[in-house]
């Protein structure tokens, strides 16, 4: 990748990140530390990776990315508007009462978004089926997936998992955003869940780890993913920081997060400041 | 709609699964978007000799996924949304109970397009007793805004539904009785999905049922209330939802008396969507009494031992007919 290339991705993630926290911050409150670990590999996929057509949402050609952990819907509501799957003024609506944009993924009021997620687990089986649909009609897309490390916690994740390498969906590109924390603390105390490229290695994966806010890294893994046909589907392990971006926030307790408009303003400063210079 | 009765009922020679299996066999050569997908029930539906002929002619038309409901629904959900028409199935327990949030979440409120198939409803679950007895399977998915129940009565039925489920878009539940069937329509005809049949006209009550199992209780009952003079309606309320509020207001009115016959718990099952739409939509006080599992489990038995366990045979609809006649003012 070359420089000019790394610094659009960053600054694009960088964009993401002030628009997660526009929407919280003009609403109030908001599942802020999750949506902020994944706004790299949002930034790679609708910034590099996917094929996708914001006047045709629907397209045979698009490429496919589920957000399982639907909370994170935000982060990628800042994405869409900003490729223009609709317009920018609808990021001020988050959760108003009769909105077009509810926070946790829905398909059936966000242009672009591709699955209704928010209950834990269920985003990656809709996934799978996606992904083994586009592979017996010969559809050539990749279908993307993003699960919360706490999240796989939920047995279902695991079903999934053992359906989709014995279907050998090597179309299927899932992204373990393994920020170590969920609602109530850090992971490793609440239900710790291991080395989680062992386990993907042990269910007959084909692994990757990389550090997800290195979007150089996130291609990479994504590029050598969808060039390895062989079979297996591909797990990218990132490591991330949940509430990454901002200095005010603790993975074990930003979950869910309320703004006052001096915080906003201080993480808007930060966000502004961290852009990299050529 | 355009069905008729059968003056003389039998028991059909052939069981529901091998008529659904036909159909779905004519519904994949004709549309590649029909898609099985199986839980490690496949053989119990389709039978080893249909499976091995499905995936030798449909190859990318049935996906068994192994143990694992809920995956299942997720998996039906999605391939449904890039285009498939998935039959998802399991028996009714198991895809109701094992998978409720899935076909709630990733089916009804994601706008999905599946046909979550359970056989074994109720006491048909016999042998395999209180474990794969569902009594709930209606009552979990009443409560789903955007979701469709049918229970077909008869093979003719099934055939016709199997036709109508693949051509509309949604949620559908298909309640499956897996055995042999009392046949009760012509061949050919046709129904529609939200509008009861009248399976025989009378005017001293109306018995709303559906289903295999319940269906030929109602008709020995019916013939038996006859014999002393009781004439009963008989609707087939085979659409449990969206149910047919017009002929239950009507047969209120007209016959002023109701019994209800389901092979579910009496609570959000048939009796319970009956009785919604009588107190709230009609306009004169009406007697209902409720034949069906009275908030109990399942348990192991032969059908006739079931039937007689929970209060669901001939004899107790022909009491519940009585009483509810009596209690007419």
């Amino acid at each position: 990748m070359n420089s000019e290339e790394k610094i659009r991705l960053q600054n694009f993630a960088i964009d993401i990140r002030e628009k997660i926290i526009y929407q919280m911050s003009s609403l109030g409150s908001g599942h802020l530390g999750g949506n902020l670990s994944i706004a790299e590999i949002v930034a790679v996929l609708y910034g590099s990776e996917m094929k996708y057509d914001p006047a045709d949402p629907k397209s045979d050609e698009r490429d496919i990315l589920i957000c399982s952990k639907g909370h994170a819907g935000p982060c990628l509501y800042s994405a869409l508007a900003m490729k223009g799957f609709f317009p920018m003024e609808r990021l001020d609506t988050l959760n108003r009462g009769g909105t077009e944009l509810p926070s946790h993924c829905d398909r059936l009021h966000v242009p672009g978004i591709e699955m209704t997620t928010g209950s834990l687990g269920q985003g990656f089986s809709a996934a799978c089926g996606m992904a083994l649909a586009s592979k017996l009609d010969g559809n050539p897309r990749t279908v993307y997936c993003i699960i919360g490390d706490g999240e796989s916690q939920e047995g279902q994740i695991w079903e999934a998992v053992l359906f989709a390498k014995h279907q050998q969906l090597d179309n299927l590109i899932l992204f373990v955003d393994y920020n170590k924390a969920q609602l109530d603390g850090l992971t490793k105390d609440i239900c710790d869940m291991g080395d989680y490229v062992d386990k993907f290695h042990a269910f007959g994966w084909h692994t990757a780890e990389i550090d997800g806010h290195d979007v150089e890294a996130i291609k990479t893994a994504v590029d050598a993913a969808k060039a390895d046909k062989t079979g297996l589907p591909h797990v990218i392990v990132c490591n991330t920081i949940k509430g990454y971006g901002v200095s005010f926030t603790k993975p074990e307790s930003c979950h869910h997060v309320n703004f006052t408009p001096e915080l906003t303003e201080q993480c808007m400063r930060e966000l502004e400041a961290s852009r990299p210079t050529a | 709609m355009s069905y008729k009765i059968l003056a003389n009922k039998t028991t059909a020679d052939e069981t529901m699964t091998s008529v659904y299996v036909k159909c779905l066999k004519a519904l994949m050569a004709e549309n590649p978007a029909i898609t099985q997908i199986e839980s490690d029930l496949g053989n119990s539906l389709l039978g080893a000799a249909a499976i091995k002929e499905i995936k030798a002619e449909f190859p990318k038309q049935f996906v068994d996924c192994g143990i694992q409901e809920a995956n299942m629904i997720g998996v039906a959900c999605g391939m449904s949304l890039v285009g498939r028409i998935p039959f998802a199935h399991s028996f009714a327990a198991f895809v109701s109970r094992r998978a409720t949030d899935q076909a709630f979440i990733s089916g009804a409120y994601a706008g999905s397009n599946v046909r979550i198939v359970g056989t074994d409803p109720g006491v048909s679950a016999q042998l395999n007793g209180g474990t794969h007895m569902p009594f709930e399977d209606v009552a979990i998915f009443r409560a789903f805004p955007n979701m469709t129940i049918v229970e077909p009565s008869d093979p003719v039925m099934l055939e016709d539904l199997m036709g109508k489920l693949s051509a509309n878009y949604g949620m559908y539940y298909l309640r499956l009785f897996r055995k042999n069937a009392l046949k009760i329509y012509e061949e050919g005809s046709t129904f529609e999905i939200g509008k009861a049949n009248v399976l025989r006209e009378g005017s001293d009550l109306t018995i709303i049922t559906a289903g295999a199992v319940m269906i030929p209780e109602v008709l020995k009952a019916a013939d038996e209330l006859a014999a002393e003079g009781i004439e009963a309606r008989i609707l087939d309320m085979f659409t449990i939802k969206p149910i047919d509020e017009e002929a239950i207001l009507a047969a209120a009115a007209e016959t002023g008396a109701i019994v209800t016959a389901e092979n579910h718990n009496v609570i959000n099952g048939i009796g319970s969507a009956v009785t919604d739409v009588l107190m709230t939509k009609g306009d004169r006080f009406v007697p209902v009494e409720m034949i069906g599992v009275r908030d109990r489990f399942g348990q192991v038995g032969p059908l006739a031992y079931l039937k007689e366990a929970y209060n669901l045979t001939a004899a107790d609809i022909k009491e519940a007919a009585k009483k509810a006649v009596a209690r007419k003012r």
